[in-house]
This record gives C-alpha cells, sequence and structure tokens, in this order.
C-alpha cells in the first residue's frame, strides 16, 4: 500500500525520536497476558535509552523483567494504576530512587488531557490494525489472535501523546473499520508475533467466586441495592473486580425481572454477568471502558449498543461529562476500609503494593450510591481497621461497607440506613466491625516501614493524597 | 516428658502446620505470612499452649497461613498429643 506506516519495532523508535529521559506510555487491556510492555523495554534496552519514565494505565505480575531494566537505569520513573507481584514487591523494598506515581483510571485520563501527564511516545498494542494505523481491539480477520475488545485506556494515549506507535499481530486490509485508534493520530504501525495472551485477560483480580462467605456478601450487597432507594427502572450500575462485587450481578437480576426494573446502562470494566443481562434485555447499553472476559471482548465487537469508552469519557473529575456522573451505583472491593470510611485497594496489610487504584475513587465519589464489599477478616488480616495503611478512596465518597458481620452505613447518609433498616437489614456502627476484628485477632504491631518514600498517590485532580514508604523485612 | 517428632495442621490459608522435635528449652521457629504483625503473638500461642500441657522442652517449627489463635491453640494441642502420647482430651 502506498504509504504504509508498517516498519520493524527498531525503526519505529528511531523514527519517534524518542531521547533519553523521555516518557513512554502504555496500556493493559491484556492485563496478566500483555506481551507490549516487556517487548517494547527489552528494545529500548538493547537500543542503548536510559532514564525513561514509564506511564502505563496498569501493571501486573507479568511485568517482573522490569525489575532488571529499572536496575540497569533503563526505566528510572513509573506512573500507573497498580502493581503487582515481583515488580510490586521490588519496588516495595526500595528499589527504584523515584517514586511511583499513582493515579486512578479518571485521573491518569485528565492528567494525559490536561498535560500534567506528557507522553512522549506511546507504544499501544491492538488486536487488528491496519498499514496506515487504524486500530481496534476487535477481531477483524480468521487470523485475529489476541483479543481484548475496549481499548478505552490507551485513548487518552493516543488522543494526546507526540507520538504514536501501534502494535498488532494482525495486520488487516484497509480500512480496518470501526476503528477506536484513528490512523491520523498513529505514526507507526509494527507487526509482531502476539501483543498479548487473551486468556489471561481475566486473570489476577477478576475472579469467579464459589467461595461461600463471598456468595453471602454478594447476596447482603444485592439486599442493600434493592433496598437503597435507588433501585428503579432505569437505574444504571457498575461492579469493580473481585469474587463477590462480581457476583451481586448474578442476584440482583432475579430482582429486576421479579419487579420489571431494567437498568439504563452498565458501566466500566464489563464482565460476561453484564453482557448477560444486556442480552436478556435487563440492561440498555453498555458503556465499556475494559472488556474484563472474553464474552465482554466478543459483544463489543458486534453490539451497537456496546460502546467502548476513553478513560477520560469514563471516569475523569475534571470533565463534568464523564460517565462515573451518571452512575447510580457502583460495587466495590477493599483491602481495607477504615472507621472514617476510607478505603486502602493498593497497599497489603504487610505494607507491599499489592492492588491497583482502578476506577475506585472515581466512581466511589461521583456514583450516587457507592458499597464496598468486603470481609472482616481474611485470615487473621482485618478488613475494618482503625485506619487504612494507605489511603486511595476518601471516606466521603463511600456510602456502605457490607460485611458478613452487618452494614454500616456512613453517617452522612443517614437516608440510607434509614430505608436499609425498614428492609430488616442488619445495620451495625462501623467502630464495632473494627473491634469485632481486633477482638478475634489481637491487635496487630506496627508495619516495618522505612523513611524512603517508594509511592506516591495522586487524588483526583492532581494533589498528592497519601505516600508509600518502604518496606523492611 | 519424653517428646517424638510429631506434625498437625495443613497448609491452607487461615491454618498453621506445626512440627514438634525434641529440644532443650523451648525453641519456636516461625515461618508467617503475617510474621511482621502477628508474630509475637503467635509464639505466645504457640508458648503458652505448650506449657500449659507441661511441655517446657521442645523444638517448633510453625508454618503460618494466617491462622487465628483458636486454630493455632487446636494445631499446638493436637501436634503435643502426638508427640508425647499422652491425650489431653481423655487423660
Amino acid at each position: 500500500m502506498r504509504n504504509s506506516k508498517v516498519v520493524t519495532l527498531e525503526e519505529a523508535i528511531r523514527r519517534s525520536g524518542l531521547k533519553d529521559g523521555m516518557t513512554i506510555s502504555f496500556h493493559h487491556h491484556f492485563r496478566g497476558g500483555d506481551k507490549v510492555v516487556n517487548l517494547v523495554v527489552d528494545k529500548l534496552a538493547q537500543m542503548g535509552f536510559k532514564n525513561l519514565q514509564l506511564a502505563a494505565s496498569s501493571l501486573s505480575d507479568v511485568h517482573a523483567p522490569l525489575i532488571e531494566h529499572i536496575k540497569a537505569g533503563v526505566i528510572t520513573g513509573i506512573s500507573t494504576s497498580g502493581l503487582r507481584g515481583e515488580l510490586a514487591n521490588a519496588i516495595s523494598h526500595g528499589l527504584m530512587e523515584e517514586p511511583v506515581v499513582f493515579r486512578s483510571h479518571g485521573a491518569r485520563g485528565s492528567a494525559i488531557a490536561g498535560g500534567e501527564l506528557h507522553i512522549d511516545v506511546a507504544f499501544l498494542g491492538a488486536s487488528s490494525c491496519d498499514e496506515l494505523g487504524n486500530a481496534s481491539g476487535c477481531p477483524r480477520s480468521e487470523n485475529a489472535k489476541s483479543i481484548c475488545g475496549s481499548l478505552g485506556y490507551a485513548l487518552p494515549d493516543a488522543e494526546y501523546a507526540d507520538h504514536v506507535v501501534v502494535l498488532t499481530d494482525d495486520l488487516v486490509a484497509y480500512p480496518n473499520v470501526p476503528m477506536s485508534i484513528r490512523a491520523s493520530r498513529v505514526e507507526s504501525v509494527v507487526v509482531v508475533d502476539s501483543v498479548g495472551d487473551s486468556s489471561k485477560i481475566s486473570s489476577g483480580a477478576i475472579r469467579d467466586s464459589k467461595n461461600p462467605r463471598d456468595i453471602l456478601l454478594a447476596k447482603q450487597a444485592a439486599k442493600v441495592i434493592i433496598n437503597s432507594g435507588y433501585f428503579k427502572d432505569g437505574f444504571s450500575i457498575q461492579t469493580g473486580t473481585g469474587g463477590a462485587s462480581l457476583a451481586v450481578v448474578k442476584y440482583i437480576r432475579e430482582s429486576m425481572i421479579e419487579k420489571g426494573i431494567k437498568a439504563s446502562f452498565a458501566l466500566g470494566g464489563i464482565t460476561a454477568h453484564m453482557v448477560k443481562l444486556h442480552e436478556e434485555g435487563l440492561i440498555g447499553k453498555l458503556i465499556d471502558v475494559q472488556s474484563f472476559d472474553k464474552v465482554a471482548a466478543e459483544s463489543i465487537a458486534h453490539d451497537q449498543s456496546h460502546q467502548e469508552v476513553s478513560a477520560v469519557d469514563y471516569a475523569s473529575g475534571e470533565h463534568t461529562g464523564s460517565a462515573v456522573h451518571a452512575l447510580d451505583i457502583v460495587i466495590l472491593s477493599a483491602l481495607e476500609v477504615d472507621t472514617e470510611f476510607n478505603v486502602n485497594v493498593l497497599v497489603g496489610s504487610d505494607g507491599v503494593i499489592r492492588g491497583a487504584v482502578g476506577g475506585h475513587p472515581d466512581t466511589a465519589e461521583d456514583s450516587a450510591l457507592s458499597i464496598i464489599v468486603c470481609p472482616l477478616l481474611r485470615g487473621r488480616i482485618p478488613c475494618v481497621v482503625p485506619k487504612v495503611t494507605t489511603l486511595i478512596t476518601p471516606g466521603k465518597g463511600v456510602d456502605v461497607v457490607v460485611t458478613e458481620y452487618g452494614i454500616a452505613v456512613n453517617p452522612a447518609r443517614p437516608e440510607i440506613a434509614e430505608s436499609l433498616k425498614a428492609a430488616g437489614l442488619k445495620i451495625v456502627d462501623i467502630h464495632d466491625l473494627a473491634a469485632k476484628a481486633t477482638s478475634i485477632i489481637g491487635t496487630p504491631d506496627p508495619l516495618p516501614f522505612g523513611d524512603k518514600v517508594v509511592g506516591i498517590v495522586m487524588d483526583r485532580h492532581g494533589k498528592v493524597l497519601d505516600k508509600i514508604r518502604n518496606i523492611e523485612e | 516428658m519424653e517428646i517424638k517428632n510429631a506434625l498437625a495442621g495443613t497448609l491452607e490459608s487461615g491454618d498453621i502446620v506445626i512440627q514438634i522435635a525434641p529440644g532443650d528449652g523451648l525453641t519456636i521457629d516461625l515461618q508467617s505470612s503475617v510474621s511482621a504483625q502477628f508474630g509475637r503473638q503467635i509464639k505466645e500461642v504457640i508458648t503458652d499452649t505448650l506449657k500449659g500441657l507441661g511441655i517446657d522442652n521442645a523444638y517448633v517449627k510453625a508454618t503460618d497461613k494466617g491462622a487465628l489463635d483458636c486454630t493455632i491453640r487446636a494445631r499446638v494441642t493436637a501436634a503435643a498429643v502426638r508427640a508425647t502420647g499422652k491425650d489431653v482430651w481423655k487423660d
């Protein structure tokens, strides 16, 4: 084809004008199956680049090879929504000189759009792309290998980066329509063996639980939704990751059918459960920033009312038109909730980073009703605590906490507590939940934090919310 | 009291494996997923349980997966019964 942008990875990097100290970016739509970050950073190391800033929408277990690149000085700064596995453990123990900057998905989108997070070169994996750069997360030929569905987290990068390189493992005939990333925003197209292992998308945080406690929690959360006052025809809903919050959908379905209530839309990470309700006519539209499994990725490829949305349009706190502002109910998980209803979803009770900010603060703050579902204890680890290890979602945005020992309602929302009490649900004071946890496990000794700041948590408006210190063995 | 090698518990989450062997004085070698916050308490529970059973000399290797105190006491007691042959539930 005339004007083809297809080049080798090395040529694409050379053409991009990338220099030491610049910022490169990646999306995480392949989650635990991602192959783009390691492939590109290996190549950059081989080409002799140093001091690069890595701006990923999130990082997971599969990115452990970055440890060596950090030690070698190839990568000296990271911004991300999440960190897991060996990389997270090494960073928590002080691997990097510069702290990792954590942002929610909405905050990352608005930081990119507002120029606070400037991307020099974006390296974006796509399931299909034509020679001019029209790219999509949907399959467009029988050779399609790696399907991720929505490319929502890659769209701000594609829109605002100085230079965009699309990597694909399925180069298709022009025009690759409908496209998510437009050819006019793309400088180079690189064909690789594989951009990601789709079978590993629904790994990590996303579990379909058979755990009886998760099922109990999900049933309780469903009762909270149904009796909250927000469960009426035309309502909208989002579920976070975590076994219990995903299972809630199953239990509200029955009540929707029984009462003849339909949802106008479901938002966020879209799962097979949501697609099922949509196909049954119980949910009108799906607004999808990230397809959480194969079923969701297939649905977005063929269903007109299953709409891809960018991180900015999904959850920005700076853009009043972002979808979270129209959201009624969100169900979220937590590592820790404290007696002020503050939530931590990032740092484990051992002080080691092991999670992701995700859309937690965005949806909690802007939804009409946010429900946190978590057990009181995980083994000997308390989930309701006097004070969270790290502040991720401020308590003013958190309305209800569902545990197996009762439901706590934020005192700022007395009307919700009244509705739930009237429905016969067991409402408890959150201080009593924290005290119950302590009575079972004892008072934990303080964590051995050091003096080095290894992570900075930004709020939705570009201000520092909390700092994470290194942990000493 | 004569002590033989004995074991109780599993490596399931929420459980603890207690291995008892002969020793001079009481030595507890603890590996725990929650050692930073609960290591001190876990050792206390193990020590108190053994002393309550009249065991003052033993080497104990404990591999903990976040067990609660009641679980720890139960596993230590079971291991001690197997190590001494003295059935504290019957005798």
